[in-house]
């Protein structure tokens, strides 16, 4: 048994969609895909994504930060979009905790995402079913694949590493320890859904001292005295 | 697959109801390949392992192994199969139906035989007659030491790439300096660093090793302040961000430099042995020889402390004076380039009370940036215990780093100030000591070079024959201008004229507008490659669309015939006369060569290929294979054997075989006959062969003594001159002084022997920005323009997901965004009137738009901004023709003119560019805004639509890619009948 899961680390994340389109790419041609688009080329394109950045500012000018938030199924361990199914579609798996949607199964009534409060599912206009994050169940365990590349495509890809994929039961997995050691946070916790995924915290800004500056020092061109230094 | 719970055998309803199950096979593996190839969705060159089935692509992913990127992608490599599956892929070589319009996008398709006839004959004419009538520029290509030889056997000064309009001040402010640059040519140290300054880089250049540099940065506890005025992309997560005014970086800089000179914090030993401050500068203002070296026996002198005596600056055992005001033999006034520094920015000018007025960043906040620099760069050293041979061959037992880096990029370079901007930041960083030592900013081989390469512009052309070197260079001194006698420019784009006198990339922004003019000439053929010209590249778009179809008197065309490449069906091909459709980046061979601009890092010398992972399935041709046809069609000496015949069968056999130097070719990596020599070496006819079995790239790691210090680096020079890096292993002295500006600058005084401009406002020109020194200016559409009237900056940014691609037709980053708005901050949005989503005019002195509003807090107040090249044509790029880049989306690139705001002066007809580098000044934009009447609304000008080219793919209205059929993973039974309980 294990509780599988991602941490994401907004003290590093840059917002450059990587982590979005990687997943884009895997799974529509993975096992929850296609992921299908509409209008690709026209007006208002809008397709299917599992994974998504969101931009936010927090705070007023000039103290405004600015926010990255990449958003994907939490894998709740107390999953509404499961209980809510009504033909057995979406379901938790026992062994590792993904939450998932047989395909077969579903009928895309939508029951799901309006039952999810992170807006981790998204109905395919082609194939008219639910689609969301498989935490690439055809990745993690395809022992034909290199050791280091079983894992989320959204995890492999990241350029600043700031998604880690792991086994939040094992208390000496990195997601785990990065948790722990840098304070990591459920997303909207209250409302008892107990997401799985964490998010990491800014860091506390780095303050560097300044260069202690003698008083009697400075000003002028004529205080500069040639040292002797040999070329 | 995964292991199974249970191995009792069961029936496959037996199978459904337990606990778990196997996993299905989701991948067919043995029906896929693995291949390996270089990305090409922007200019970063990441090293990417494509999975392929059935020539279809199954996922592309980083090469863990990759130098350049270490496994990682960013969203435009993750979205490679959709431009490789884009319906606006060119299918066959198209002419422009005769007696259609230019511009109406009626063509025909022909053979490629037919096609590649035509041109070898438009060709062969202008080159048995004046070659310089061929104008042949390229865009975000990666392939100038080709292209580049190619303008140069074909025998025209009319080559350039993309640089004009991207980063020529940054890499002209480097080389200038101190051989190396930002970006492409020097990296910071990111594995040492502390402290890390971000100057004006917009979610750009380069993209995943800024990414993975700063996730380092913060895993380390460095400090990242970002110069920036828009807090997006990398400025989000930097530790402080400063809210600079656009184009008045180089203050910042000079003041911090003020406040680092008040407080005596800087690196003596360094400028000493590794810079020419201490070197003696003639001081007799007015005469000539002014603000020259003082040379003795052609020697330049410093003034040894030892002996008390004038010294050769080359020797080394010398204490040279670094202050001070001396007199030669002859009475001349003489002082040290030191002196004249302190002398520059210990003025109040630059005091941080003054530059604040000008930067928005205030005195306090720029006299503490400093202090920190200075903390961490003296107080927080850093040593490596590696023992290293310096230039003059003496034993040094380490290197001491001062880990302060920098990096600058767009908001910097696409300033008209932005030269001397960039000599300004690196001069922050020489002061400090940081220049190629641990925790510094590094240099990437084969940079450093000598200060500047030592390379010259052609400036001669005749029938049939090659220049007698390459079109682009580095002038170093009036004699090196591309001018006739009587000082008029030889080259259509002005480049090395009086106009812009080291445009080192040329300028291709102003080629359109000059050869329209016939300014300085006429031209026959404007020849393109993947460059989109009549869109988003060019300054002025709509007026640059009437250029490309203005006509003579007597009918035709201004631009006689205009040739162009392009994988897609991009704005450009329509106003094309001869379409040459290219390979996409994963059909094709290509080269990211040592000779041009390849991928090394730091401490290693790398370079890399392009290999097809896909057959095409159209009649296309690379512009790789159609250079080399061409070549050997005209017969360039270089392609031909002195028996006439055809030296290079095509683009593999040419790079394997041509040798710029012996042993020297456009790939660096397993060179001589077996594949065992690096860098140097005989021809190895299965090179290609070599590098396809090492995943697309050679990666040749520099031992650790020739890491660091590389411009004064003995184990380093030796090797670097033995590759043919540099060509001699004298110090890479940096420059703080530039005597090859003083040049300039005197011609402009009329106190030089040789070249001198004769107009006036080339002479102002020439006096007030070559000073020898970097200083700030204000940008000159600024200074030309009423600043009351016209209030806000305006610039603009690619996003991250888009960055230097060219194709954002791309159906899944087009989902991410398909229009762009007018961003301002709420503050002064407030104080304007303007409220969210509002349409608003935004005026520039050389036209308006309309535009759509969205307030935002991480701006600074008196900045607007959009993001660029999100509008496009209906029906280019495979669009529809309600897409909403052709409805919503609006280009900024109206608004500047390509030209300087007109006041009734010479000025008026000259480029709106840097005068020193003729780089393009599109960041330079001033607008007044102004809330749109009751009822307008949308945005305003929209343009026309293109219609589909002959044989084009249907885009579709529905996409649904796999690559297999899909494996559904199926829910066991029981786990359904328990619903999930135990």
């Amino acid at each position: 048994m294990a509780k599988l899961g991602l941490v994401v680390d907004l003290d590093t994340c840059v917002g450059c969609h990587g982590c979005a389109t990687a997943c884009k790419q895997w799974n529509t041609s993975g096992t929850i895909g296609p992921l299908s688009d509409k209008d690709p080329y026209g007006r208002d394109p809008s397709g299917t994504w599992l994974n998504r950045v969101r931009t936010y500012e927090v705070g007023d000018t000039p103290n405004s930060k600015t926010v990255h938030m990449p958003m994907s199924c939490m894998h709740c361990e107390d999953a509404a979009c499961v209980t809510v199914c009504p033909t057995g579609a979406s379901y938790k798996r026992k062994e590792d905790g993904i939450v998932l949607v047989d395909q077969d199964k579903c009928m895309g009534c939508n029951l799901c995402s309006w039952a999810c409060p992170y807006g981790a599912r998204e109905l395919d206009p082609q194939a008219g079913t639910m689609k969301k994050c498989t935490l690439c169940v055809d990745r993690i365990y395809d022992e034909k694949l290199p050791q280091a590349e079983r894992q989320p495509a959204c995890v492999l890809t990241c350029p600043t590493s700031s998604r880690v994929f792991g086994d939040f039961d094992d208390p000496n997995s990195d997601v785990s320890r990065l948790t722990r050691e840098r304070g990591g946070q459920q997303l909207m916790p209250e409302l008892g859904y107990n997401p799985v995924n964490t998010y990491l915290p800014p860091r506390n800004k780095k303050v560097v001292e300044s260069y202690q500056i003698k008083p009697s020092l400075g000003a002028t061109l004529k205080q500069w005295v040639n040292k002797v230094i040999t070329r | 697959m995964n292991s199974v719970k249970t191995d009792v055998p069961c029936s496959l309803d037996a199978q459904l109801l337990i606990d778990s199950v196997e996993l299905p096979e989701f991948e067919a593996h043995d029906k896929q390949q693995t291949k390996y190839t270089t990305c090409y969705m922007c200019a970063c060159r990441c090293g990417i392992k494509v999975t392929v089935e059935d020539n279809q692509v199954r996922f592309i992913q980083g090469n863990p192994n990759h130098p350049i990127n270490k496994g990682v992608l960013c969203a435009k490599g993750n979205s490679g199969i959709m431009k490789q599956n884009s319906p606006a892929k060119l299918s066959a070589p198209m002419l422009r139906k005769p007696g259609t319009e230019r511009g109406a996008g009626e063509f025909e398709i022909i053979s490629w035989a037919r096609a590649l006839d035509i041109l070898e004959k438009r060709l062969a004419q202008i080159r048995a007659t004046d070659p310089k009538k061929l104008a042949y520029f390229t865009g975000r290509d990666q392939m100038q030491a080709l292209t580049g030889m190619w303008a140069s056997q074909f025998g025209t000064l009319n080559w350039a790439a993309h640089g004009g309009f991207c980063s020529v001040n940054m890499a002209a402010g480097g080389l200038y300096t101190m051989g190396h640059a930002f970006w492409e040519f020097g990296d910071p140290d990111w594995d040492n660093t502390k402290y890390f300054v971000m100057w004006g880089v917009a979610e750009d250049h380069s993209s995943n090793p800024i990414k993975i540099g700063l996730k380092k940065l913060k895993e380390r506890g460095a400090k990242f302040v970002s110069v920036n005025p828009v807090r997006t992309g990398y400025q989000a997560i930097a530790d402080e961000w400063i809210s600079i005014r656009p184009g008045t970086d180089g203050l910042l800089a000079l003041s911090m430099v003020h406040v680092l000179l008040r407080h005596q914090l800087v690196d003596e030993e360094f400028l000493i042995r590794y810079t020419n401050s201490p070197q003696l500068v003639v001081n007799t203002p007015g005469v000539k020889g002014d603000g020259l070296f003082y040379r003795r026996a052609g020697e330049i002198q410093i003034w040894d402390q030892t002996t008390d005596s004038f010294a050769d600056a080359r020797r080394t055992d010398v204490a040279p004076a670094l202050f001070g005001e001396f007199k030669a033999p002859d009475g001349t006034p003489l002082r040290t380039a030191m002196s004249i520094l302190l002398h520059k920015y210990l003025d109040d000018a630059y005091a941080p009370e003054n530059a604040a007025k000008e930067c928005g960043v205030d005195a306090e906040t720029i006299e503490r940036l400093a202090l920190e620099m200075a903390q961490v760069a003296f107080r927080e050293t850093i040593t490596l215990d590696i023992e290293w041979t310096d230039w003059a061959g003496r034993k040094q037992d380490k290197f001491i780093g001062r880990p302060v880096s920098m990096h600058a990029m767009r908001g910097i370079s696409a300033h008209s100030n932005g030269f001397q901007t960039c000599r300004a930041i690196h001069l922050l960083q020489i002061l400090l000591g940081t220049i190629d030592c641990p925790g510094g900013h590094l240099a990437k081989p084969p940079f450093p070079k000598h200060v500047p390469p030592g390379i010259k512009p052609a400036k001669e052309c005749a029938p049939n024959t090659p220049l007698k070197s390459p079109p682009l260079g580095f002038p170093t001194c009036p004699e090196d201008l591309v001018i006739d006698a009587a000082g008029n420019p030889l080259r259509i784009d002005k480049a090395y004229s009086w106009d812009a006198p080291i445009s080192c990339h040329g300028l291709m922004h102003m080629v359109i507008s000059n050869a329209a003019k016939g300014d300085p000439y006429k031209i026959d053929t404007l020849m393109l490659f993947m460059a989109n010209m009549a869109w988003n590249s060019s300054m002025n778009s709509a007026q640059t669309l009437e250029m490309l179809c203005a006509r003579e008197d007597d009918g035709e065309y201004k631009i006689p015939f205009i040739v162009c490449s392009d994988a897609f069906h991009s704005e450009m091909v329509a106003y094309s006369d001869l379409i040459l459709p290219d390979t996409t980046y994963l059909e094709r061979y290509d080269t990211i060569s040592m000779l041009d601009r390849p991928i090394s890092e730091p401490h290693a010398a790398c370079d890399s290929v392009r290999i097809p992972v896909i057959q095409p399935d159209r009649d296309v041709l690379s512009w790789q294979e159609v250079m080399i046809e061409m070549a050997g069609r005209l017969k360039f000496p270089a392609f031909t054997t002195p028996e006439g015949e055809r030296r290079y069968e095509g683009y593999k056999d040419f790079i394997v075989n041509f040798q710029k130097q012996p042993g020297i070719g456009f790939l660096a990596g397993y060179r001589g006959a077996d594949g065992s020599k690096s860098l140097r070496g005989e021809p190895n006819p299965r090179q290609w062969e070599a590098y396809e079995e090492n995943e697309g790239f050679f990666e040749f790691q520099l031992e650790p003594n020739q890491r660091y210090m590389r411009h004064a680096n003995r184990d380093y020079m030796e090797l670097a001159k033995e590759a043919g890096w540099v060509g001699s292993t004298d110090q890479i002295l940096i420059e703080l002084y530039s005597e090859k500006l003083q040049t300039f600058r005197l011609a402009g005084q009329g106190l030089y022997d040789g070249p001198m401009p004769t107009e006036e406002h080339h002479k102002e020109r020439l006096v007030k920005y070559f000073d020898p020194l970097p200083f700030f200016y204000m940008p000159l559409e600024e200074q030309r323009i009423d600043r009351d009237e016209y209030p806000f900056h305006a610039v603009n940014q690619r996003p991250m997901f888009m960055y230097h691609s060219w194709d954002s037709q791309n159906a899944w980053l087009r989902q991410i965004m398909s229009q762009n708005y007018l961003f301002m901050n709420r503050v002064a949005g407030e104080k304007a009137g303007i409220k969210e989503l509002s349409w608003v005019w935004v005026e520039s002195h050389n036209g308006k738009i309309r535009a759509q509003v969205k307030l935002m807090e991480g701006c600074n107040e008196q900045t607007v901004w959009t993001w660029n090249a999100i509008a496009k044509k209906g029906g280019a790029w495979g669009l529809s023709k309600d897409a909403n880049e052709a409805t919503d989306a609006f280009l900024m690139n109206h608004l500047i003119s390509e030209l300087l705001p007109a006041k009734g002066d010479q000025q008026d007809r000259i480029t709106n560019s840097d005068p020193v580098t003729g780089q393009a000044a599109w960041y330079d934009l001033r607008v007044k805004i102004t809330p749109a009447a009751d009822g307008e609304t949308g945005t305003w000008p929209l343009f026309s639509s293109h219609e589909p080219l002959p044989g084009a793919q249907a885009s579709p209205q529905m996409l649904s890619y796999s690559s297999h059929k899909n494996v559904n993973l199926k829910r066991p039974m029981l786990d359904i009948l328990t619903r999930g309980e135990k």
